[in-house]
Formats: structure tokens, C-alpha cells, sequence
């Protein structure tokens, strides 16, 4: 549950961004991320929350474990649901 | 025939990102855990996610026999008290509804499960998050939704923009949010535990900052490496960290500076501590942690359950544990005294989808870990 979950922003209204999650789009709310984002940015996304900008050069080394463990195929691994459950967590368009 | 050494073995076998760094951070990790001269060197994370990557990357393989990684009390279900599960069931039984994280239905109170209550006929529903909890109270007018929130400091700062946010009146919150860095200095001062160094998780000091563990090394003289969650991010974390107790330098070392920096996420503390304050409390299996709870502030009554209701726990605690629960050695485990292979039921009487424990319900237990991947894998079967 703390592992979180990284994102590219799309988009920015009011407080919440819409994030693309390889290929899940969601909403994720602003109000405690540490510095403005913009789209194209990389959010750590934990519990519908942004709760840190990615710095650009680190984003790659960020999205590699999550890539790891999405390509895996659907099953029952914890920590593949954990990251599942991360991107549920978020809010519907 | 030469023998391979098993680290030799699990790294051919354990696929890398990067195979020549993790073989370069294995054979380091070898080597100072050797120069330290002590067995067992025992250090200790204090997060259900890195469990999670040691045991399923199998990492445990490539450590040194005379290293002992310890997972201590990283698991917020597990931690969360009975009497706190309790409030919840007496607050379901009164007619509330219940919103809280899935883990959380199936973990046993004094006697009742969230699951248990329900099956009773009570209302109560899994979300993902506080949002979705407040959502759920715009649904139900009316009905009473209480939010049961758990989870550390990290989780802690969503629940308290929540509460901040305007909410429906038939909404509260039942906190049994847990705070980390005291929970270490219980920890630290076991003495059967023998701590010897801290590995912090990287997404609670992303929102806490890694300087809240320079006070603590300056107590207890042992040092504190922040480190992420890929394979790579914690045999690196590792290594550094045998250096410093090899050095017997208590120092704070921040190896995951991409998500981690030393003052982290001022905007977060703020809102966490506008709207939490730390209290003493148990935690479960394992001691009285000061300031270990979080609890909302006064401000915030008004949303706050326990004020709200009057909980009635009384008639709960007639109810008798079962007598496998007693053998449970959950509190043990998230101490670094036993791993869960010690225990008796582990994989007999207790399993995942008939748990006796905490430790075995919760996706970052070490018992259901543990039972998922293996803790000590088996090289041959991969
Ligand atoms: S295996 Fe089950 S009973 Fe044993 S310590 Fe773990 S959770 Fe408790």
C-alpha cells in the first residue's frame, strides 16, 4: 500500500490532473504534490494523491520496476495487485 | 565439482535490469559483511513493499549467509490493534457504514472480523482510497459512512486532504493511521532484536523528508539508509548500509534521491499535521509505541467517529479469540525475534485464504509474502 504508482500528467484543471497509466486514464488529485505540474510531467501517484514530481532524468529509472511487473501477465503476484490497486485508487473521468 | 556460491547461482538465475551492477552490489555486500566479523549482522526494513521486491526478486538468495534482512513492522493492517478493529465492528454492528481498504475486512478484532460483521448483515464496503469513501457518502445520504483508515504516514496525508476537502455531513473518519520513525526507536531499543541499521522506505521519507532519521541516529548510534523498491534500488541500499555499520558511522544516507529529499514534502507535512496529531498507543504484537498513532486533531471533532459515536466495544469483548490465534507469532516477527517459517501454522492452519494472523492477511505481511513467493527461495525450482 505504499509503494505508490508513477504516471504521465495529460492534463491540468483545477487541482487535478488527468494521468495516463499505460494506457489507463485517471484522475489525480493536486493538493499535496511538492512543486506545480504541467502536462508531460511524471507524478508518483499513492492513493489518488500526487505526492511528488518526477524529476525528468530520473523517470526511466522510475517506470522500470512498474514495467517489470505490468508486463506480467494477470495473476494473483501481491505486488502486481498492490500497483493495480494503486491505479484504482485514483479517481474515474 | 566446484561448488557455485548460491549468490553466484541466484544471480544467473534472478533476471536484472542491470546484471553487472547487481552482481558488482552482491559481491560488496558479500565482502563488508564479512570485514564487520560479526554473524549474524542484522538489519531491518520497515516496509511491506520492500518485503514484497526481496521475496519475489528472491534477493534473500544473493545475501550473504552471515546478513540477516529483517522485515519489521512495515505492515499497517498487521500493526492496526484489535481494540482499533474492534471500533470498527461495534461501529458497523450500530448501523454505520463501513469504508475501509480491502485487507482490512478480513483482519480479526478481540473476536469479529470486518468480514465477520457483515456477514451478520452490517454494511461494509472495500474502497482504494479516502476520495472514494467520501463518494460513497454522497451516495448513502442517508447513512452514516465512517472511513476506518489505516496505512503510515504516506497514506496518512491523503486521509487528511480529505478530511480538509468539503464533505457530505454523513461522513467521519476512524483513524488508525500508524506513524513510522517512533515505531524505530521501540524497534532499536529491543534487545533482542539487535538491530544493527535501518533500511527507511522511500515513499513515506518522500513525503516526511530523510532528515526526521538525523535526531534518531543521534540517539541510538545506528545508522539509516532511505532506499527504493527495484531490486537494484535495495542490494544498493544494502550495501551501503553494512559499509556504515562496518564503519560504525550512524549516519543518515539518502540512496533514493529521485523520489527522496531532506526536508520531502513540505506541502504534504502540513496538511498531515494540520490535521493529525501523534498519540501513544499499542501496536499490535508488538509494544506501546509513543506517538505511534495518528489521531485527528480537535479542529477536526466533527469529523472524527470516535467523537462523533458512542462506541460501544463492551459487548465485543465477551467474544473468546480462538485458540489457534494464541500461537500466532506475528508480534514476533515484525520485532526481528522469529520469521514466519518459525511459526507453527504457518502454511498449515494458516494460509491466505483461511488466515489466523495479520501477518497473513495483509499483501504486506510477511507471512502471506512469505507464503506467495517463498521467503528463502528455492534456487533449483525457479
Ligand atoms: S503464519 Fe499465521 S499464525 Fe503464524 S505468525 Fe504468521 S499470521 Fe500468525
Amino acid at each position: 500500500m505504499c509503494l505508490g504508482v508513477p504516471g504521465r500528467v495529460v492534463s491540468v484543471r483545477e487541482g487535478f490532473a488527468e494521468v495516463d497509466f499505460w494506457g489507463v486514464r485517471r484522475e489525480v488529485c493536486l493538493d499535496i504534490v511538492d512543486e506545480p505540474v504541467a502536462p508531460g510531467d511524471y507524478i508518483l501517484n499513492h492513493v489518488g494523491f500526487a505526492i511528488r514530481r518526477i524529476p525528468a532524468e530520473d523517470i526511466a529509472q522510475t517506470l522500470a520496476l512498474y514495467e517489470t511487473l505490468l508486463a506480467e501477465a494477470p495473476s494473483n503476484d501481491l505486488m502486481v495487485a498492490d500497483v493495480r490497486g494503486e491505479i484504482s485508487a485514483t479517481g474515474k473521468r | 565439482m566446484i561448488e557455485e556460491p548460491r549468490a553466484e547461482v541466484a544471480l544467473r538465475q534472478l533476471k536484472f535490469r542491470d546484471p553487472d551492477t547487481a552482481r558488482r552490489l552482491v559481491r560488496t555486500l558479500e565482502r563488508v559483511t564479512k570485514e564487520i566479523g560479526r554473524s549474524p549482522v542484522s538489519v531491518m526494513h520497515v516496509c511491506g513493499s520492500h518485503e514484497q521486491a526481496i521475496s519475489k526478486f528472491g534477493l534473500r538468495a544473493t545475501f550473504p549467509k552471515d546478513l540477516n534482512v529483517i522485515m519489521g513492522p512495515g505492515c499497517p493492517v498487521c500493526i492496526t490493534d484489535m481494540p482499533e478493529v474492534d471500533e470498527g465492528v461495534a461501529l458497523a454492528r450500530q448501523g454505520c457504514v463501513i469504508a475501509s481498504y480491502g485487507d482490512m475486512l478480513r483482519v480479526r478484532g478481540t473476536a469479529l472480523s470486518l468480514n465477520d460483521a457483515q456477514a451478520e448483515g452490517a454494511t461494509v464496503e472495500v474502497v482504494y482510497s479516502a476520495t472514494q469513501a467520501v463518494e460513497l457518502a454522497r451516495e448513502m445520504p442517508d447513512r452514516e459512512v465512517v472511513f476506518f483508515a489505516t496505512g503510515f504516514e504516506t497514506t496518512a496525508v491523503a486521509t487528511a486532504a480529505i478530511v480538509r476537502s468539503e464533505l457530505p455531513k454523513n461522513f467521519s473518519v476512524l483513524s488508525a493511521h500508524k506513524y513510522i520513525p517512533p515505531a524505530m526507536e521501540i524497534v532499536a531499543e529491543m534487545p533482542e532484536t539487535r538491530v544493527e541499521g535501518f533500511l527507511a522506505a522511500g515513499h513515506a521519507a518522500t513525503i516526511t523528508g530523510w532528515g526526521i532519521f538525523e535526531p534518531f541516529v543521534e540517539r541510538h548510534r545506528i545508522p539509516v539508509v532511505v532506499a527504493g523498491f527495484e531490486p537494484l534500488d535495495i542490494l544498493a541500499g544494502l550495501a551501503r548500509l553494512v559499509e556504515l555499520v562496518r564503519d560504525e558511522t550512524p549516519t543518515v544516507v539518502n540512496m533514493f534521491p529521485r523520489c527522496v529529499t531532506k526536508e520531502g514534502n513540505l506541502r504534504a507535512q502540513e496538511e498531515l499535521w494540520s490535521v493529525f496529531r501523534p498519540i501513544g498507543g499499542r501496536w499490535r504484537g508488538i509494544a506501546h509505541v509513543p506517538k505511534g498513532n495518528l489521531r485527528l486533531r480537535d479542529e477536526w471533532a466533527h469529523v472524527d467517529a470516535r467523537r462523533r459515536f458512542t462506541i460501544d466495544l463492551a459487548a465485543l469483548w465477551d467474544g473468546v479469540p480462538p485458540a489457534l490465534a494464541a500461537d500466532c507469532v506475528c508480534g514476533d516477527i515484525m520485532s526481528g525475534i522469529s520469521t514466519p517459517t518459525d511459526c507453527k501454522l504457518f502454511g498449515r492452519e494458516c494460509v491466505p485464504d483461511a488466515p489466523v494472523g495479520a501477518c497473513m492477511v495483509s499483501s504486506e505481511g510477511a507471512c502471506r509474502i512469505w507464503h506467495q513467493y517463498g521467503g528463502h527461495p528455492n534456487l533449483e525450482a525457479l
